[in-house]
């Protein structure tokens, strides 16, 4: 086999470990060699087995856990291990959705980063053969005071929009967290919902002997070798100059992309026999992976593949990230079909190789065989390493939290509508074309978002949800609250949540406390997911996310999706007439533990969380009962900030203020006590209303058209400017950003 | 039936929107017509969608003038059938010449998406006929570069012309004179950043948009 001279030797590199920097460990080198190729790889070889076996590329470490989750349920029709999950939703029509993490790449270089985060998750829908639709982010920073923070969120948002808007796909919504653990390891994640007929479906598969690799898209370049390994580890602050790993996007190129493959998919999938993205680990693991699904092998010819620049070597070639590429598989003697496509999108596609029967991934360079090594190697045989596992101090002997003293609640209330993560994130969304594709019902700001299905009475709902305060006090339960709370923004939207997708943003797998909050929220998520029958069929773990040893906060985000039945039954959280009938759904502890009362007291979050899955799905079907049957104006889901936020932020929507009384307390207007809602009823409603909630309501008060919120508590009064209000909502953010 | 042609260029994105807008709800006939195609001819009226056409590179609206279509496009604005380019389109009828002036990054340089309140300034055109005069609509804008300039000779033509046809409540992006649309000289060229086709059913948020093609398809009617 051909060695480059600038190459180490197979022997120098079992004698030099240049492995290790790359992220594979000598006990998996020994197990490579001994086991599987029974021989010393050589460099190309041992690069594609340093990203294969890295935990982003091979879920090594995460896999033991993964499999606890529930895939199941009558609308899946496909759940993990493809491009994204499909589920059905009726007249032979599914929804396709995925959410993929790019923290790394967002600290290091924000605008690209968080744009080549948008452009991977969008190839990823497409190549299942649906029409993305939508996209959402979850954003993660440190607090704003820090101005590191104000360059990350400004940039990040500007790459999510120069891609999201330029590709014309509508970014309907997601939402932003601040707390100081997301200091020098923001997060971005971003999720993409695409609709499709379910007759075009496909797969990434190489299959049938003899037929065709096509590569199509941008060409390969020297970018982003190394990104599956540069996930896979630790940031400390020297690792800045880690721009390498990171990929430029180019937004125009992906929409040719998706437009032609779209095209190919509809038009010709007789002879489209499998296509994937080429994504993390680009050439190798796109195609290693599809020839590892249709059992079959793979050969190529990398002289044939596009470069951008001369003299890149065979690892260089196969590890290249750059964007905007995808692999296709087509029948032997139809490949001129699919290349005259992408010649009239003006698209680089040739074909570089072919489907082997005998399950070998071989390469060939310059006439020379460079790789000779069996696919499965590459896939299947990573060896899962199931960690140690520990529970942290922390979680030992909890106390509970004392209820805190709030004296003048509007004061309280104002304070919290300042904080960030509450506050109005109008100045970020309104960057983003939110209504491109012209379907979007409900634009971002409300509890999820709503797109309509053209052509039909149905609309699907979406909202990314996390509250890591609560999975770092207590992942088990804080993994069913995040669940929870998105579906509860599916069902005030009027919505059925169908499934859901995640990105599991964690600390280093190898520390056992790190790992252990993994396996506890896994378990938690899957223990909701199944009671609200709504299923994982797709995700992404980001572990690694410290910078210099210290963890962020376990951040399992939840992205979900529901199917609104009919036009009618969309509903926003906004108020709509004075006069109408203010119910709260559900009963209020003294839940200040992990809640954002506790915050702004500067404390970390401490307590215990109470959750009842069974009060949790009680009172969603109320909701989503009453929502069906005609009777709510408006429904909001408590969350941050309790009911004095969801008050107020009911109120925003139009001029209107409001006028009640509650048995609660001062302090437990901010309450975060689970499973409830604020929603609004006509006068004429009002008893079908009650008869129907029983006890799972009581009454709070009435809509007003004055611009005042009067709220008598048992311990006091809440007096305040409905428009005062409106504005320290609405201001905060860009105040902050200043 | 009155045909629409929906010119496509590569990076439009909003063209499908404005196919359904006219066949779904207008109930007009509409094609979407490529970049490369030169022959405009059985088509009534021409919709330049928005987009990124070329992906804005070098120059919103650059490139795109240079695409095979666009001289059936001169042709057809200099037989005086009706043109309305939207977004980009109405960036990439400047970039032609088809209309005076030029559309700069927003004042704030961000991209802004939002409904935006707006004045119908002259209703007596072909594209603003089913407006009352002096009407205040609605409409979304969604643009990073929407933010018009034009020499003090050509916005004294354009007023004394009545030739702003919108113009904003409250200017998003620093338009001078609150410019959002205009039409050439002849009236039968108009160029609008606000986006029409994405208000044209309640579900979107509003209707205002509607009007629009309503308009071009009543004027359509009373001269066949």
């Amino acid at each position: 086999m051909q060695q480059l001279k600038t190459e180490l030797t197979p022997e120098e590199i079992r004698e030099q470990k240049p492995y290790e920097a790359w992220g594979l460990s000598e006990r998996e080198y020994d197990y490579i060699c001994s086991k599987l190729i029974g021989r010393l790889p050589n460099y190309t070889e041992t690069g594609l087995f340093a990203v294969m076996w890295s935990e982003h590329c091979s879920y090594k470490n995460s896999k033991p856990i993964l499999r606890k989750f529930w895939n199941d349920g009558s609308r899946v029709i496909q759940g993990p291990g493809e491009g994204a999950g499909v589920l059905d939703i009726g007249d032979d029509q599914a929804v396709v959705f995925k959410a993929e993490s790019h923290n790394h790449p967002s600290f290091v270089e924000p605008f690209e980063g968080a744009a080549t985060g948008v452009g991977g998750i969008i190839r990823d829908i497409f190549s299942m053969g649906a029409k993305p639709i939508a996209s959402l982010d979850s954003l993660r920073f440190g607090e704003l005071s820090n101005p590191k923070n104000r360059y990350l969120l400004g940039e990040i948002v500007a790459g999510i929009a120069a891609y999201g808007n330029c590709i014309g796909i509508p970014t309907v919504g997601g939402e932003i967290g601040f707390d100081a653990v997301y200091d020098g390891n923001p997060l971005v994640n971003v999720m993409c919902v695409g609709l499709m007929n379910q007759a075009d479906l496909k797969m990434g598969r190489a299959k049938g002997t003899g037929n065709s690799i096509i590569y199509v898209g941008a060409k390969t370049g020297r970018d982003g070798i190394h990104g599956a390994t540069f996930a896979s580890n630790e940031f400390s602050d020297d690792k800045e100059a880690d721009r390498s790993a990171v990929q430029v996007g180019d937004p125009f190129m992906e929409k040719l992309l998706t437009d032609a493959c779209l095209e190919i998919i509809h038009d010709h999938s007789d002879i489209l026999m499998g296509i994937q993205d080429m994504g993390a680990a680009g050439l190798v693991s796109s195609s290693a992976e599809m020839a590892a699904k249709a059992k079959s092998g793979v050969t190529m010819d990398l002289d044939l593949v596009p470069q951008r620049e001369p003299g890149m070597s065979a690892y260089e070639i196969m590890l290249s990230e750059s964007q905007e590429r995808m692999l296709l598989c087509v029948k032997k003697g139809e490949e001129q079909t699919v290349l005259d496509i992408f010649k009239r999108y003006d698209l680089d596609a040739v074909v570089v190789g072919h489907v082997t029967e005998d399950r070998q991934y071989r390469l060939y360079q310059q006439g020379k065989l460079v790789t000779d090594i069996p696919v499965t190697s590459l896939v299947d045989d990573v060896v899962e390493h199931e960690q140690p596992k520990r529970k942290p101090a922390r979680l030992e002997n909890v106390q509970p939290v004392k209820t805190p003293t709030v004296k003048d609640p509007a004061e309280t209330l104002a304070k919290l509508l300042a904080q960030p993560t509450i506050a109005s994130k109008r100045s970020v969304f309104r960057q983003y074309d939110s209504q491109v594709q012209a379907n979007t019902a409900v634009t971002p700001g409300s509890d999820a978002a709503v797109v309509r299905v053209r052509h039909t009475r149905k609309a699907l709902a979406m909202t990314t949800d996390c509250n890591a305060r609560y999975i770092y006090l207590d992942p088990y339960v804080g993994g069913q609250i995040a669940v929870s709370e998105a579906a509860r923004n599916i069902v005030a939207s009027g919505g059925v949540p169908i499934g859901i997708t995640d990105c599991l943003n964690f600390g280093s797998p190898d520390d056992p406390e790190s790992y252990w909050e993994l396996d506890q929220s896994v378990q938690g998520i899957a223990k909701a997911c199944q009671r609200l029958d709504t299923p994982v069929i797709s995700g992404n773990v980001s572990m690694y996310n410290e910078t210099d040893g210290r963890a962020i906060y376990p951040t399992p985000m939840i992205g979900m999706v529901g199917l609104i039945k009919d036009l009618d039954h969309i509903t926003t959280q906004d108020f709509k007439q004075a006069g109408d009938v203010v119910y709260l759904i559900g009963e209020t502890g003294n839940d200040f533990a992990g809640s954002e009362l506790q915050k702004l007291g500067g404390e970390l979050p401490t307590g215990q969380l109470h959750f009842d899955l069974d009060s949790e799905t009680a009172h969603q079907r109320l909701v989503l009962d009453a929502i069906q049957s005609g009777m709510l104006q408006s429904a909001h889901d408590l969350s941050e900030g309790g009911l004095g936020v969801a008050l107020a932020e009911s109120i925003f929507g139009g001029q209107f203020g409001f006028n009640g009384q509650t048995t609660l307390t001062n302090a437990q207007l901010f309450s975060e006590t689970q499973s409830r809602f604020l929603v609004s009823v006509k006068p004429a409603d009002q008893a079908r209303f009650e008869a129907l909630a029983a006890d799972q309501a009581v009454f709070l008060g009435r809509v007003t058209d004055e611009d005042a919120v009067h709220l008598t508590t048992a311990d006091g009064r809440l007096e305040a400017v409905s428009s005062a209000l409106k504005e320290t909502f609405g201001g905060a953010l860009e105040c902050l950003m200043k | 039936m009155m045909k629409f042609a929906v010119v496509s260029f590569p990076g439009s994105n909003c063209d499908e929107d404005l196919y359904y807008a006219i066949t779904d709800d207008l109930k007009a006939d509409a094609e979407i017509v490529p970049h490369t195609s030169d022959n405009l001819e059985g088509f009534d009226a021409v919709l330049i969608p928005g987009g990124f056409s070329y992906g804005d590179y070098l120059r919103s609206g650059a490139i795109a003038k240079f695409a095979p279509v666009m001289a059936a496009v001169k042709e057809f604005a200099k037989a005086g059938k009706p043109i309305l380019g939207i977004c980009n389109g109405f960036q990439i009828l400047t970039e032609a010449g088809l209309l005076p002036g030029t559309l700069q990054h927003n004042r704030e340089m961000q991209f802004i998406c939002e409904p935006e309140p707006l004045m119908v300034n002259n209703n007596q055109t072909l594209f603003t006929s089913a407006f009352k005069a002096g009407e205040t609509i609605t409409l979304p804008i969604a643009h990073g570069e929407g933010n018009y300039y034009c020499d003090d000779d050509t916005l004294a033509q354009l007023k004394a012309n009545h030739q702003i046809i919108f113009s904003y409540q409250d200017n998003p992006n620093g338009s001078l004179s609150d410019i959002a649309g205009i039409t050439n000289q002849a009236g039968n060229v108009l160029g609008m950043m606000p986006h029409p086709e994405r208000a044209v059913e309640s579900i979107q948020g509003g209707t205002d948009g509607l009007k629009v093609f309503q308009s071009i398809l009543q004027t359509y009617l009373r001269t066949v």
